[in-house]
């Protein structure tokens, strides 16, 4: 009992803790349906009195710099990269995990080694290459810079090892192929961890902010990110319309996690333990 | 007649293992090639041509004809540069962020871990943060730290301190307030790896040192910090390195200023490549970065069996 009740005043501290952490997503979310003048007001009003919710999101959606057309974007670049990273890194981790040649080891090191390359050291031989092969300002281009993702290989080879030599041999005394193999059995089996790397690639393609900023150039191709960026320029001192436009940059991905919260809480905690 | 006929089965035998062998070769390597491809044009050969740049002398305006063969000149060059030396300064400072941001979330993950109701919503929400986006995050906290008006200095002015910092765009202010934005977003990470490592260690450690009568801080000083030392080795290596690569932070908050009090190595990259337009100079800012990155990851490979408790 006395245990119970250390633990229930633990927990309420903790609570009080993590609300004063929040806060700044709190104050964005009240801030977002205020009209301007009540915005820098103090004490802080955390419900508004006066409400301008709807005109504030109106204007951000359907204003001069409409955020339907970048989140549309946003949409089609994520999604895109997701699934092609998805395809690339499971072939790729299957065939270093589960087909044994012996160039196997070599390519792998190969690819690891990679890691190491901050992302930031390879960009201006990225970008004039871009610009020769004429994937510079593309969505496709954009797509193609997020699909080959050495963290994604090693995430899931990881989980192919975990599938016995011997399951594999019997599938292929019984006739089949390593592609079939590769669809019907092994891919299923690590199914939860395909799942936890598409939320993370996810996740993570939809808040990149410098690849877009560099490789993009038209308006009409920009990501939430970059409209962010711009709306916030143009609308400068309008504070309320620009929380309202912060809030609608982060709410899908909160909705993204929070549904595959365990997914990803999981996939962060395995990866972190094992190195 | 015996022998013969083995020695004909093996013969049968080897072809077949061979023509297995080729197969899985084929297969192997059809499996792996796209991923081989790809990162050979995006990573591999940038990287390379990267280094080879940096040995020369070229704007993006002008055509390749143009560009001279400098050597060392670019990287002479930059030890005369003050802006790169306040880079290198400033990104050595930021190196501060990880032990403070393990610090706090060891501390979160201990009390997690053990002495609440609610884990999971403790979990999501110091996860929250992380899985922002950093633009969005970043003109929140821009507004935060407005001046006058905003509420940080509003709070400070009432409870009576007259002059509050302005923040980002007070010199001496300015590189703290990155930070502290900085580690906010890396808590979520770092304590979520925390808690699964605290997950791993045996029980039976608590509960015999409980046995002997050991208090909380002694369980935490011999059993808690030492055996989570991989733990923290990884976080210490991951977060050091991420240190290198914040750039939307810089980017949206401060550009480098005020007084290039928050430039950092892949901000002054970035500004001499893509609004500069000299990419042999970037290349060698590239070239020191990737240095740096690239002893931070071999330290990790030899200090993990040499410094870390298992």
């Amino acid at each position: 009992m006395k245990l119970n009740f250390r633990k229930l005043a633990s927990t309420v501290i903790l609570l009080f803790c993590s609300i004063a952490f929040l806060l700044p997503f709190i104050w964005m979310l009240s801030t977002s349906f205020k009209i301007e003048a009540d915005v820098f007001k103090y004490p802080i009003e955390w419900i508004p009195s006066r409400w301008n919710a709807l005109e504030n999101y109106k204007q951000v959606w359907f204003g001069d710099q409409p955020f339907y057309l970048y989140y549309w974007n946003s949409i089609k670049v994520a999604v895109l990269t997701t699934i092609l990273s998805v395809v690339v890194s499971s072939l790729a981790a299957y065939g270093f995990s589960k087909v044994r040649f012996p160039a196997g080891r070599w390519l792998f090191l190969i690819v690891l080694a990679t890691y190491m390359v901050p992302p930031q050291a390879s960009l201006v031989p990225q970008f004039i290459l871009y610009r020769q092969i004429g994937l510079f300002d593309s969505h496709f281009g954009l797509i193609l810079l997020g699909s080959f993702s050495v963290l994604g290989t090693f995430m899931l080879r990881q989980f192919f090892m975990g599938i016995h030599h011997d399951f594999i041999d019997a599938a292929k005394i019984d006739g089949a192929g390593h592609w079939r193999i590769f669809w019907r059995i092994a891919l299923p089996i690590v199914k939860p961890a395909v799942a936890t790397y598409a939320i993370l690639r996810f996740i993570w393609t939809w808040n990149d902010y410098q690849n877009p900023l560099i490789f993009l150039r038209t308006d009409a191709l920009y990501t939430i990110q970059l409209a962010m960026q711009k709306f916030t320029t143009i609308n400068g001192e309008f504070y309320s319309l620009i929380m309202a436009a912060a809030v609608s940059a982060i709410l899908p991905l909160l909705i993204v996690f929070i549904l595959g919260q365990k997914h990803v809480i999981d996939g962060i905690a395995l990866g972190g333990v094992k190195g | 007649m015996a022998s013969a006929d083995t020695k004909r089965l093996t013969a049968v035998d080897r072809k077949k293992k061979n023509k297995i062998e080729k197969n899985e070769n084929l297969a192997g390597l059809l499996f792996v090639s796209p991923m081989l491809l790809g990162v050979s044009v995006i990573v591999l050969f940038p990287i390379v041509a990267t280094f080879i740049l940096a040995f020369a002398d070229w704007k993006f305006v002008v055509s390749i004809d143009q560009l001279k063969w400098v050597g060392f000149a670019n990287f002479s060059a930059l030890l005369q540069d003050e802006k790169f030396i306040m880079s290198i300064i400033n990104n050595a400072l930021f190196i501060f962020t990880v032990p403070v941001t393990m610090i706090f979330s060891l501390i979160l993950a201990v009390i997690i871990d053990k002495n609440v109701y609610l884990k999971s919503y403790f979990k999501v929400a110091f996860f929250m943060p992380y899985i922002s986006s950093v633009v969005a995050i970043a003109v929140v906290w821009q507004v935060l730290f407005h001046p006058s008006a905003g509420p940080i200095n509003q709070v400070l002015m009432s409870f009576g301190i007259d002059n509050p910092p302005t923040w980002i765009s007070d010199p001496e202010f300015a590189l703290l307030s990155v930070a502290i934005i900085h580690i906010w977003i890396s808590i979520g990470f770092n304590l979520i790896v925390y808690i699964a490592g605290l997950q791993s260690i045996p029980k039976e450690l608590y509960e015999a040192a409980e046995m002997d009568g050991a208090n909380a801080w002694y369980k935490f000083r011999n059993i808690t910090f030492p055996l989570i030392s991989p733990t923290s080795f990884f976080l210490l290596i991951t977060g050091v390195i991420a240190t290198f690569k914040v750039f939307d932070l810089i980017a949206v908050l401060t550009q480098g200023g005020p007084l290039n009090r928050t430039t950092m190595l892949v901000w002054h990259l970035y500004e001499m490549a893509f609004l500069n337009l000299e990419i042999g100079y970037a290349s060698a800012i590239a070239v020191v970065l990737f240095l740096f990155v690239f002893t931070i990851t071999i330290l990790q490979w030899f200090g993990q069996k040499k410094w870390v408790n298992y």
